[in-house]
């Protein structure tokens, strides 16, 4: 019988990857500019219930097939009317993003979504994640992105404010960076001063092994040296005062991370941020008040005290924020004051580039099972922007990538100008 | 003495939650078969862990004001659960309480939400007999955890945590909620792609006047108050719900109109149905297939065959499943060993098990969970967990290595201590805890050799008690701080 010290001595030969000096890092990131533009990814997760974001309020099947959690026509803050004449209001706790549509800095897409809409959580944020509704298996949007970037590749050109990676930025080399909260990221030992330093140098030695039998150990070792790399980077941006007061909830600190990132130029170019509690099954509120008015005050309090940050310091012109969620709900409440799953939705951008307005047409939302602006036999809202398109005007117009490849086929012609 | 008894070990990191010292001496030399009879047949070992806690031999747990109160703050249940897995005489019993658990996902905090923590806590995590109520949920994995799935199904829809976490208890009969409906089927069951939206609409129907009732008088903040499952006849649709699949065994699709007071055997048939389909079978087998024998290599379709056949030929008793798994060449081969990616909650109390806990506290282990990404009783959604790769990006990496650094610094003297007759070199100290004390993956010679470099840097060695103390601590955080010791 082999041994435990046979097997381990065996093992076999291994190579070492070569792993950067702090220093060389920073002229990277510096190469690859602070002030190069970037993208702030914010989902809204668990299905967004988007006739409660845009609200349709002139449209007399909104009133008759919501009896209890329609917004009143009198609360909504409205933004006009899109290229049929439907009227359209935000929801009454997003006076940030009404101030921000009527600065011109903010653009909605109605009825977004594909063709045959998951009712899934999971699956349909993963077609929302690789932007491919038939085979949503593979590796992320904006991971297929930053595999193209030219190498060497910062190890922060992503960063992904949850703790798990998503979908969407799923990559084949370079793993992204999960840093939730700047100040605990950060690394201890059982011991300090210089033995504490010798650790870290082991640490950082081991991981750079690369067991050619076992990748997934690579793997690991992969996301080891991507903490012990960006540690001290990150770190600078604890020290970040913005401009602004955030509110204290998990959104808020994350744009103010965000945020802190940009000022001190880290040269960061996708960052993701969410915010959940959007499966708004039950006890969604009445009368414009409630849970869901909880959600939307969260994120446009969070987003307007981003914005206005980022206007502060001279940011919003490199800063593009894109706003999404796995699927819109349906359009009839259920019995208890909250609506199931259902098909399109409403995306968002905002930036410093972003001409703003309404893109789409509302859906009627006429019951008739021959109304081709819904589907489901009249049960939920049909696309009528495929979210490829949005996709396609963000990576061609924004990061200066080619969309045609990255989202495998021409999304172009269908995009709305929302750059 | 090494430990060599590698398919005992492997079968200990899996169907338990690592070996400790103790478990070495009485497994070390027992045939695999009696190990698995041991862990399997978990009813033959005593049910007495909860008597433990505060004893000086175990892991402790940290009190508030001088109170620990496991039913009714849930950083307590935390606290009990972790100690559970750690001590526990029946560590497979626990096991596939976190399989459950990950499997019918349930958060709290929409719970606290809902009735505030004491109740919350209650739903979660009460022990039979603590308080009065029902048995919390994950009472409730750990009573079926090897018992039969059709069963834990129909409790777990007349469950209070689940009927609050996916509004069941709201589901009237004028306007169906869909939220269990759809989640027994595409993540409880069979898998999104077997059924259609009508059947969604359909299912909705079925668990009309599946509620929830306050059995007392007292408010949410009283621990004697407590809810339970009602069945509310007045809110059940009892008229027909026609599927687009079989429902009965003779290919019938349509569940017949019936009586609302005798309504709830819609359910009972819906679950019946869903349970004992192949696709259930298959889906459970796939789980089990990650969970149990690789997450390297995609499910065998033979593995899937023969596991959903055993399932189906049991009446979907898992007892029989998990045993054939463990006694199967599948599990046993050696190309699988440390091929799963441990979760943060395997991580933490095989760490403790194997570095060890003499006045440590796992309340200190909470806050690192959270960090690497699982908090008990708080699934990010109902899917569970993302496991395999996915619990590893930078940040959740970076607090299994500052935990590793927190338990070392804590046991520093303890480990040291054991240390007395392996300090003659650096090798010898290195090969005690690669071979002896801990048990990561075997590690390939260059970091071998960068421990050793480790353990000589700063000085020559002398192998003195001052510094045994401090190079002990550092290369316990190297072992488990490194790559080969995140898998099992």
């Amino acid at each position: 019988m082999i041994t435990r010290r046979e097997f381990i001595r065996d093992g076999v030969a291994a190579f070492t990857v070569g792993f950067a000096a702090p220093a060389f890092l920073s002229e990277i990131a510096l190469a690859q500019g602070a002030r190069t533009r970037n993208l702030v990814v914010v989902y809204l997760s668990g299905g967004n219930d988007a006739l409660s974001t845009v609200v349709p309020y002139q449209d007399p099947f909104y009133y008759s097939r919501r009896p209890a959690i329609a917004i009143p026509a009198g609360q909504v803050l409205q933004i006009g009317s899109d290229s049929t004449g439907k009227t359209l209001g935000l929801h009454p706790r997003l006076a940030g993003l009404r101030e921000i549509f009527n600065q011109g800095r903010l653009a909605v897409v109605q009825r977004t979504g594909y063709l045959n809409s998951s009712r899934s959580h999971f699956q349909g944020t993963d077609i929302w994640g690789t932007a491919d509704p038939n085979a949503p298996t593979g590796l992320g949007w904006l991971g297929r992105y930053l595999d193209m970037l030219p190498a060497p590749v910062n190890t922060l050109a992503a960063w992904n404010t949850t703790r798990e990676t998503p979908r969407a930025l799923m990559t084949r080399t370079v793993s992204v960076p999960a840093i939730p909260d700047a100040r605990t990221y950060s690394l201890s030992s059982p011991n300090s001063g210089a033995e504490a330093q010798v650790e870290r140098l082991a640490a950082t030695q081991i991981a750079s092994h690369v067991a050619i039998n076992r990748p997934h150990l690579s793997f690991v070792n992969g996301s080891i040296r991507g903490a012990l790399d960006t540690l001290d980077r990150v770190a600078t941006v604890n020290t970040y005062v913005p401009t602004v007061a955030y509110a204290n909830n998990g959104f808020a600190l994350a744009l103010r991370t965000v945020a802190g990132a940009l000022a001190r130029g880290i040269g960061t170019k996708v960052f993701w941020v969410q915010t959940g509690g959007f499966d708004t099954h039950a006890g969604q509120g009445v009368a414009g008040g409630g849970a869901y008015a909880n959600l939307m005050g969260t994120f446009g309090d969070g987003l307007l005290a981003f914005y206005t940050d980022l206007q502060n310091q001279g940011l919003l012109n490199d800063t593009l924020i894109l706003q999404f969620s796995e699927f819109g709900r349906r359009i009839s409440e259920n019995g208890s004051q909250g609506t199931d799953h259902g098909a399109a939705g409403v995306m968002m951008a905002v930036g410093g580039a972003v001409r703003g307005g309404i893109y789409g047409t509302a859906a009627s939302l006429d019951p008739n099972p021959s109304n081709p602006t819904l589907e489901n036999s009249g049960a939920d809202v049909r696309y009528e922007t495929d979210f490829r398109a949005v996709y396609a005007k963000v990576l061609d117009g924004w990061l200066g990538a080619d969309s045609v490849p990255l989202l495998g086929g021409n999304f172009r012609q269908d995009a709305p100008a929302i750059l | 003495m090494p430990r060599e008894n590698w398919q005992v070990e492997h079968l200990l990191r899996r169907a338990a939650f690592g070996p400790t010292a103790a478990d070495l001496v009485t497994f070390g030399d027992a045939p695999v078969s009696t190990v698995i009879d041991h862990l399997v047949e978990y009813e033959r070992q005593p049910d007495d862990v909860d008597s433990k806690i505060g004893q000086s031999e175990y892991v402790s747990v940290t009190t508030r004001g001088g109170q620990f109160s496991p039913n009714t703050n849930i950083d307590d249940a935390r606290q009990r659960w972790l100690f559970r897995m750690v001590h526990s005489q029946r560590p497979l019993q626990e096991k596939m309480a976190l399989f459950w658990h990950n499997h019918f996902a349930t958060a709290y905090s929409k719970l606290t939400g809902a009735y505030n923590a004491v109740q919350a806590t209650k739903m979660m995590a009460l022990k039979p007999g603590d308080l009065p109520g029902p048995p919390g949920q994950i009472e409730l994995f750990r009573r079926f955890a090897l018992g039969n799935f059709r069963s834990l199904l129909i409790e777990v829809a007349r469950d209070p945590a689940m009927l609050v976490w996916l509004d069941g208890r709201q589901n009237v009969r004028n306007r169906p909620q869909e939220n269990f409906a759809r989640e027994i089927m595409e993540l409880f069951t069979w898998g999104v792609g077997n059924y259609t939206e009508q059947d969604v609409y359909a299912a909705a129907r079925v668990f009309t006047g599946w509620n929830l009732r306050n059995a007392t008088t007292g408010g949410n903040a009283d621990p004697a108050t407590y809810y339970e499952f009602v069945f509310n006849a007045a809110q059940h649709d009892p008229t027909a719900k026609t599927f687009t699949f079989p429902i009965y065994s003779d290919g019938n699709r349509t569940i017949p109109a019936r009586s609302a007071a005798d309504g709830m055997q819609d359910g009972i048939d819906f679950i019946t149905a869903l349970a004992q389909h192949p696709q259930t079978a298959r889906r459970l087998a796939r789980k089990l297939w990650n969970f149990f024998v690789s997450e390297l290599e995609a499910p065998d379709p033979a593995f899937v065959e023969s596991v959903a056949s055993e399932y189906l030929r049991n009446g979907t008793e898992m007892k029989p499943v998990v045993r054939h798994i463990l006694q199967s060449e599948w599990f046993s081969n050696p190309d699988r060993w440390f091929t799963r990616y441990s979760w943060p909650v395997e991580f933490v109390v095989r760490a403790i098990r194997e570095i060890g806990w003499a006045g440590f506290s796992v309340d200190t282990a909470r806050t690192p969970l959270t960090n690497m990404g699982q908090t008990l009783f708080e699934p990010p959604d109902v899917n569970g967990w993302e496991l395999g790769p996915g619990w590893f990006s930078t940040g959740a990496m970076l607090a299994r290595m500052n935990f590793a650094a927190t338990l070392a610094a804590n046991q520093r003297f303890n480990v040291s201590r054991a240390t007395t007759s392996y300090r003659t070199t650096p090798e010898a100290l290195l090969d005690f805890f690669l071979f002896d004390r801990l048990s990561p993956a075997p590690f390939d010679r260059q970091p071998y050799n960068d421990l050793l470099s480790y353990l000589r840097a700063g000085g020559a060695w002398t192998g003195t008690e001052t510094q045994a103390n401090t190079k002990t601590a550092g290369l316990v955080r190297l072992i488990v701080g490194a790559a080969e010791y995140q898998f099992i």
